[in-house]
């Protein structure tokens, strides 16, 4: 017997709908054997990653507070990911932007003036922007796979994060720890809700996503970036510029990593450190596409990975899992989703022989 | 007949959304027959088809092979009672070779099935060579292989659709020569054309389908093309009256020793063309697929820069350094021959694919998408270019061949615009419609719109245009008068006899 997926003549709705809900419980299913074979407890395991988030009002401000990166790069991410423009790097402008935004109150801890914390926000901005388009001249000039060039140029930010804070930015009374000064307090964003760490780039992301939503879904370029990623031949017999494409893709990307970035290091750090590379710009793709690369999914997929990712941690310390099980959880709902997402454009069949 | 067919069917219906694509279908095809399926863009051919074929399942009826009934759920299950089918668009594998691509679907030792493939060849008069890749077959060489993967598996009924809409004239002489040995040996062939006059020519059988139900079987050799017409589209065909073209005005498109290196070794270098497009003409260029037609169109139409701005002038501007957008402000058209993935994007809806070239016509404000606007202009080009279709909403990838080419044509014609370039503006529309696009390509003529022609169809060109050019390997012959000139001149150009 062999296994055949068959086109389907459109999208299936129902399967539309079914999608994400058979991938995440494929995704328990899978963690529950995989647990179990760790010897841990796994019923409790899936607890804590899944409802823990939920049982109390401080691990819910958490959720929300994981999710405001996650949103924002993933909804940058998508608008280059559904014009086939695949930035993989936005770790890396998201460094950057942190390292920009950070270079204010570095270089100015006791500045005292009012538009600090804008004028990080928007070196932050255009630091994760520039950083991006460097792959979209490389790309439009010599062909060079945007996917290749923003992967290693995210390895590169690492690599200058390291040296600003083991030399230049090191706080020179922080025991010697690579870190910088804490910022001030103007460089901070505004907490959201007292008593929690939530701070205001849950509203840049929500932002974000309005824009993205209004771009993608009613605006010509989000038209001519859907058209590019659907029928490149189409796009290329209307007219719409590939290499502008290509720029608006990476561009966008690096622009919400970059804030994403500036608002890490203004929010829950308070100073620059090594801590900042926390992967949110993997977990972003990961979040972009569980959302089906739609502005108003990747809201609702950025919530879930942030659940995950708050329950991951209480799921480390109350069962004792440890943080490779967290990661391959993740992985495996990102495995599952894709496969399952298969399902809305492909049915599949068996090939036995029948009598004649 | 005595013995029961070969395939019957019986009552089969198959409804697609709001389409009734199949209603209440009736249908016998015996052995040793050549059963040709015809009727309008979207009366249900190709869907019926897929049900002959397993590809998709009827919602009701019965199906009976030799007397038995069958339920196909898969093509493998038809191909294993003995049927065969080549699909309008060819699966083959451009990067491998002909053997190659056979064995994807047959099991065998590459030796042992070059050796059968040539031996077909033999039998069939199919020949081809096992082991050329397929990027570098002729289009009609490819059709070939596709038979013979077919034949492979000894079918007993072969269905062919719209086989001989993609094929030269002189190809489709050989695949008909195909049919008839196979017919002889006692094969069933479905066969389904546009092309009345290759149904009467080859088919003992013939069954009319109209709106998803089959309204009429005749013996097609005793019906002339005319009353065939009328069978399929239920009323009388319209007399075509042509007025006479006014004197052509200025000067709209103009290529000046156009040259162009191909961009891959399967491309065709184009090589000091000349042209030259009045207001008011429709000029034709004949010749064989493949010999520099896509090239050309797509440098006239900007997806591919042309070396030096002045090679290509359209209203005396010099643009062979602009691309398709720019060179649409100023007037210009196009209508290329494929349709998906090309012409419309397949998962977009229609309305959304009219926002591809018609995004100019007041659909934006601020460059925000007026939906209304854009439904408004879809609506009017699916009513005016009777496009068969549920509406504005449905995704052109599930349209009929037919009714896509409809509405790309339709789209592009209510730009208005000065000079228009059409390829193949008639490639799989049925006669109805061809006889209503070329109507319609010579009103435009007639309103001063300037129209290049590019078609294989040497019929269609020479009722229409006033020039005709003939390209071949690349060059491009000088213009001939239509009134002048005759088939057979253009075929010495075709096939390079006559420079
Ligand atoms: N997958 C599909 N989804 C929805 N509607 C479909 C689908 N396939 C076909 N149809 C509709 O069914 C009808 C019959 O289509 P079909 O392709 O069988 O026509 P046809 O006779 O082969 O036409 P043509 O000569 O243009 O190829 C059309 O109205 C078409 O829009
Ligand atoms: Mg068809």
């Amino acid at each position: 017997m062999k296994l055949r997926l068959i086109r389907r003549d459109s999208a299936s709705r129902l399967a539309m709908f079914a999608a994400p809900v058979l991938a995440l419980v494929l995704t328990c299913l899978a963690s529950l054997v995989l647990f179990a074979a760790l010897g841990k407890d796994a019923g409790a395991a899936l607890h804590a990653l899944l409802l823990k988030p939920f049982l109390s009002w401080y691990s819910f401000s958490e959720v929300l507070l994981k999710m405001a990166p996650l949103l924002l790069i993933a909804q940058g991410l998508a608008i280059g990911f559904r014009a086939n423009v695949f930035n993989i790097g936005a770790e890396g402008q998201f460094i950057v932007g942190a390292l920009c935004a950070s270079a204010l109150p570095v270089y100015f801890p006791d500045g005292d003036f009012p538009m600090m914390l804008p004028a990080m926000i928007a070196f932050g901005a255009l630091g994760g922007m520039v950083y991006a388009l460097i792959a979209a001249a490389l790309r439009t000039r010599f062909g060079a796979s945007e996917i290749l060039v923003t992967l290693m140029m995210a390895l590169i930010a690492v690599q200058i994060l390291n040296y600003l804070l083991l030399g230049p930015w090191k706080d020179p009374r922080g025991f010697n720890f690579p870190q910088t000064v804490m910022f001030p307090d103007n460089a901070m964003l505004p907490i959201l809700f007292d008593g929690t760490r939530t701070n205001i780039s849950l509203i840049f992301a929500l932002l974000a996503s309005v824009f993205a939503y209004l771009m993608m879904q009613h605006h010509f370029r989000g038209y001519q970036l859907r058209t590019a990623g659907l029928a490149p031949r189409a796009a290329l017999y209307a007219g719409f510029s590939a290499p502008k494409m290509v720029w608006l893709g990476l561009g966008l990307g690096g622009l919400a990593a970059g804030i994403a970035g500036a608002s890490e290091v203004a929010g829950p750090l308070g100073q620059l450190q090594r801590s900042v590379t926390s992967g949110y710009g993997y977990a972003a793709i990961i979040v972009a596409y569980v959302g089906g690369l739609n502005p108003l999914g990747i809201i609702a997929s950025s919530f879930l990975i942030s659940v995950i990712y708050i329950g991951g941690d209480s799921a480390t310390v109350s069962a004792g899992l440890p943080v490779a099980a967290v990661e391959v959880f993740q992985g495996l709902l990102l495995f599952f989703y894709l496969m399952t997402f298969t399902l809305i454009r492909y049915r599949i069949e068996f090939d036995r022989k029948v009598p004649a | 007949m005595s013995q029961p067919a070969l395939l019957r069917l019986s009552k089969v219906s198959k409804r697609y959304g709001t389409v009734q694509a199949n209603k209440e279908i009736d249908l016998e095809v015996h052995s040793g027959s050549i059963h040709a399926v015809l009727g309008e863009n979207g009366a249900g051919k190709s869907t019926l088809m897929k049900l002959i074929y397993g590809v998709e399942q009827p919602d009701a009826g019965h199906i009976y092979w030799n007397g038995q009934e069958v339920h196909l759920a898969r093509p493998s299950d038809a191909q294993v009672l003995g049927i065969g089918m080549v699909f309008q668009h060819f699966s083959l594998f451009e990067t491998l070779s002909v053997v190659q691509n056979v064995s994807l679907m047959i099991p065998g030792k590459p030796a042992e099935l070059a050796q059968q493939i040539a031996d077909l060849g033999d039998q069939f008069g199919l020949s081809v060579d096992p082991h050329a890749m397929v990027h570098r077959l002729s289009v009609g060489e490819r059709q070939r292989v596709e038979i013979i993967r077919c034949l492979l598996l000894n079918p007993k009924l072969l269905i062919l659709d719209e086989p001989t809409s993609v094929l030269p004239p002189q190809s489709v002489r050989r695949l008909f020569e195909t049919l008839r040995k196979l017919q002889a040996d006692g094969m069933a062939i479905l066969f389904i054309s546009h092309k009345l006059d290759e149904i009467r020519e080859l088919c003992d059988t013939a069954s009319v389908l109209r709106g998803g139900e089959v309204t009429g079987r005749v013996d097609p050799r005793e019906h002339d093309a005319r009353s065939l017409a009328q069978l399929m589209i239920g009323r009388e065909m319209p007399n075509v009256a042509h007025v006479a073209p006014r004197p052509p005005g200025e000067e709209r498109l103009r290529l000046n020793a156009l040259s162009h290196p191909r961009a891959s070794r399967f491309g065709t270098t184009l090589e000091g063309i000349d042209l030259k497009l009045r207001s008011g003409e429709i000029v034709g260029i004949a010749g064989i697929s493949g010999n520099g037609q896509q090239e050309l169109a797509a440098l006239i139409s900007g997806e591919t820069r042309a070396q030096e701005p002045g090679m290509i002038e359209i209203m005396g501007k010099k643009v062979g350094h602009l691309g398709p957008m720019a060179r649409r402000k100023l007037g210009f058209a196009f209508v290329p021959e494929e349709r998906l993935g090309r012409g419309a994007v397949p998962e977009m809806s229609l309305a959304d694919n009219s926002l591809l070239t018609a995004h100019g016509r007041s659909m934006l404000s601020r460059g925000f998408i007026r939906r209304s606007v854009e439904r408004a202009f879809t609506r009017e080009c699916i009513e005016t270019f009777d496009v068969r279709t549920p509406g504005p909403d449905a995704e052109a990838g599930a349209m009929s061949g037919g009714n896509l080419q409809k509405f790309i044509l339709g789209r592009e014609i209510m730009l208005n615009p000065d000079v228009m370039l059409v390829s193949q503006p008639t490639w799989g529309v049925d006669i109805g419609a061809a006889t209503a696009i070329r109507r319609r390509l010579l009103d435009m003529r007639d309103q001063g719109c300037a129209i290049l022609v590019i078609s294989e169809e040497m019929d269609e060109l020479f009722e229409i245009c006033s020039k005709l050019h003939v390209l071949h390997k690349g060059h491009l012959s000088p213009a001939l008068d239509a009134a002048e000139t005759t088939p057979q001149e253009i075929g010495r150009y075709m096939i390079g006899a006559a420079t």
